[in-house]
């Protein structure tokens, strides 16, 4: 079928089952929007940043594990939403960004908003396109898809000069992908599998160490089945909180620079580390010389270049997690014998007795670990949290019970403030039933406070927390522990006025300074079926604990902080 | 850990941008590049990348692993058993002595390739170690510019 480039993007993304397009127009890219507004198929939802519309396709991908996609226009559009790509790059999201760019003949001569995107963009997107004539376009489109959501997934840009979109083609879309140079492999190497079922038969201390990728290959209930059947331990990196449920008796906890206790001396003291899915990022291995001294590691992994980067493995596994677990299970089966790890459990209930995940409560301030611990207890396994970057992000990931994956969505690679408000909306919008919370801090909420307006716009009710400790809390701490208490462009004193901040935009706004208030607060918010933003005061110089030093191993835990 | 020189091709597929690609991985992950060649392998849609690298053996896999996942790269060959060969030109005084310079080039595969009023153009092709050899006794002459080509490799 003859159409124009602009009108078989549209035909792509809606071939695509893409429901909802999160974006903003401008110069380079109205040729889309031009079609865009003649269609019904799918739904745009115009943020008010690009940055956030990049962030909301992700967390809208990170909740429904489909695609995400926004649009941008050519030059500033675009660099505003470089970041958004960073982001969901470092946490292996599946997207399609789809850009303007200046017209073919006026690339490179530093037109109108003209910036070199797929320059800007290599080192962060698994692939990206500036599509250079209209014959390409189908091809390109449909490789973005699939390529997006293949293998690692990640964020693919497609970069398409106005002229292109102007013009009229010739339309298939293509059925399916030939790609030479690309072909994921899933089914991991039988004979190493068989090898790793050996290691495991014969360690005495495994440890299931369950990564990210356990989400993003929708893995948990297999890996759940695995510890299940083996009845061996296992800790949850940031990014794979919910996979194996917080009730689990088997789970020991977070693992890294602010996990628990026992999980970081459960990581210290395994003789074999069972890596799923997961990526030995620093944040986790504290110092590498005193990392998992007496382990053995098997490492499954899609993403042949995760494995060996940061450590040696003794049995490599290139595949994806839940067909590998899949295929370790049926191995397992009838040799397991699950007591053979009894002793190792017990030892690691012992070091979580010793000293549990905690801190200490208060009745003249509220404790922003109080306010996670509550919400959890009324919120429970139904809702979906996002995060922003700070103590705040942290004390959600250790305190909430979540219990299946894709209830919990952070950036935990790029650390991006300002990402949890624009993925709530994304998670909400692909999510109309569950209810949605953003737990920010009130350094994070102001990166992107624009898209209350989106938000209201729209009608999608995201509660956004703000446990609001007048700090920039996580510098803040570390100016604490490690600048003798320099606090060096870290307070906040001077805030807005955050009720009416979300009601002049079309929210609702709550100031809470006692824990009956919040209650009441969180009802009234549930109840308004707004946007809302629930002030919470709490405990200005709360520490976020227990904390691997940087650089410092990964046993050497501060477990309390003592003023001198 | 032990560092070591690697000379790595990489078969990509002949479209814009992958030399990018690969330049661009190598700088953004701190990868040393020694020499980087490239032309189209005839009859194909595929440019034949030879790049000398060195480092550590973590550092070199990571190289070699890395240069997979780039969508256009269709093979990574870490050479064991190669030829490799290596050209440079170089450009002395006519003064100089012909015969002395045309029996060095014989000796590193060359010969003169170009006389002209007031210079000389000798080539020689040869492995690196070679190569570095010929430049260091072409010093002797007094040599006005020096151009090498990098290596290209072939896994025997
Ligand atoms: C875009 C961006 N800029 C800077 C940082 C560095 N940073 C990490 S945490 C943090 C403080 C966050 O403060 P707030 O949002 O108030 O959360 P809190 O730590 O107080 O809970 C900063 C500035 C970052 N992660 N992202």
């Amino acid at each position: 079928m003859k159409m124009s480039g602009a009108q078989m993007v549209c035909e792509a993304i809606i071939a695509e089952g893409v429901r909802t397009v999160f974006g903003y127009p401008g110069g380079a890219i109205m040729n889309v929007y031009d079609e865009i507004y003649k269609q019904n198929a799918f739904r745009h939802i115009l943020t008010r940043h690009e940055q956030a519309a990049v962030h909301a396709a992700d967390g809208y991908a990170r909740s429904t594990g489909e695609v995400g996609v926004a649009m941008v226009t050519s030059g500033p559009g675009f660099t505003n939403a470089v970041t958004g790509l960073a982001t969901a790059y470092m946490d292996s999201i599946p997207l399609v960004v789809i850009s303007g760019q200046v017209p073919l003949s006026l690339i490179g001569t530093d037109g109108f908003q003209e910036v070199d995107a797929v320059g800007i963009s290599r080192p962060c997107t698994k692939h990206n396109y500036l599509v250079r004539s209209i014959e390409d376009l189908p091809r390109i489109l449909k490789e973005a898809f699939y390529i997006a959501r293949s293998g690692r997934p990640g964020p693919v840009l497609v970069d398409i000069p106005k002229d292109i979109t102007g013009e009229i083609g010739e339309f298939v879309y293509p059925e399916s992908v030939d790609l030479p140079t690309y072909k994921p492999r899933y089914k991991g190497n039988d004979r190493q599998i068989k090898k790793a079922v050996e290691a495991i038969l014969k360690a005495k201390k495994p440890l299931l160490y369950v990564g990210g990728g356990t989400v993003l290959s929708n893995a948990a209930e297999g890996v759940r089945a695995f510890a299940e059947l083996t009845q061996i331990p296992a800790v949850e990196t940031l990014m794979a909180r919910g996979v194996m449920g917080a009730r689990n008796p088997l789970l020991v906890g977070m693992v890294g620079m602010h996990g628990s206790y026992a999980a970081n001396m459960a990581m210290s003291e395994t003789d074999l580390i069972v890596s799923l899915g997961a990526r030995f990022d620093d944040r986790v291995t504290g110092k590498l010389s005193e990392f998992a001294r007496y382990a053995d590691i098997i490492h499954i992994d899609i993403d042949p270049a995760n494995i060996g980067k940061i450590v040696d493995v003794d049995y490599p596994i290139v595949g994806d997690v839940g067909t590998v677990v899949a295929k370790m299970t049926e191995m397992i089966r009838e040799r397991v014998d699950p007591d053979r790890y009894s002793v190792w459990r017990d030892i690691l209930k012992r070091y979580d007795e010793l000293h549990p995940l905690g801190y200490e409560d208060s009745e003249e301030v509220i404790k922003p670990q109080w306010v996670i611990e509550r919400l959890g207890e009324r919120l429970g396994g139904d809702a979906i949290i996002t995060s922003d970057v700070g103590q705040h992000q942290m004390w959600a990931a250790q305190f909430y019970p979540f219990d299946r994956p894709r209830q919990w969505i952070n950036s935990g690679g790029l650390g991006t403030m300002g990402f949890g408000f624009p993925a709530a909306i994304g998670a909400k919008v692909g999510n109309p039933d569950k209810t949605v919370i953003n737990v920010t801090g009130d350094g994070s909420i102001l990166m992107n406070v624009q898209e209350l307006v989106t938000a209201a716009q729209y009608g999608v009710p995201v509660i956004n927390v703000i446990l609001n400790n007048h700090f920039l809390g996580m510098v803040r701490q570390w100016q604490t522990f490690f600048y003798d208490k320099r606090y060096s462009e870290t307070d906040l004193s001077f805030q807005p006025d955050w009720k009416a901040l979300a009601r002049a935009c079309g929210g609702e706004g709550y100031d809470v300074e006692s824990k009956e208030q919040f209650d009441e607060a969180l009802d009234a918010a549930i109840a308004s079926g707004k946007v809302c933003f629930l002030n919470v005061a709490v405990d200005r110089f709360e520490n976020v604990l227990p904390m691997v030093p940087a650089g410092g191993a990964l046993y050497n835990m501060l477990l309390e902080h003592k003023e001198k | 850990m032990e560092k070591v020189r690697r000379v790595i091709s990489v078969i990509v597929a002949n479209e814009a941008q992958v030399l990018a690609r690969v330049s661009g991985l190598f700088a953004g992950r701190g990868y040393n590049i020694d020499s980087l060649t490239v032309a189209p392998i005839p009859d194909t849609q595929l440019s034949h990348m030879t790049i000398v690298t060195h480092g550590n053996r973590r550092v070199i896999e990571q190289i070699v692993k890395q240069l997979h996942k780039l969508i256009p790269a269709f093979k990574v060959i870490e050479h064991e058993q190669m030829v490799e060969k290596e050209m440079v030109l170089i450009k002395f005084p006519i003064e100089s002595p012909i015969a002395d310079i045309q029996a060095l080039c014989t000796a590193y595969n060359g010969g003169i390739v170009n006389v002209g009023t007031d210079m000389l153009i000798a080539m020689a092709a040869d492995e690196q170690q070679r190569i570095a050899h010929f430049i260091e006794a072409a010093k002797r002459y007094h040599p006005i510019e020096i151009v090498r080509s990098g290596v290209v490799a072939m896994e025997r």
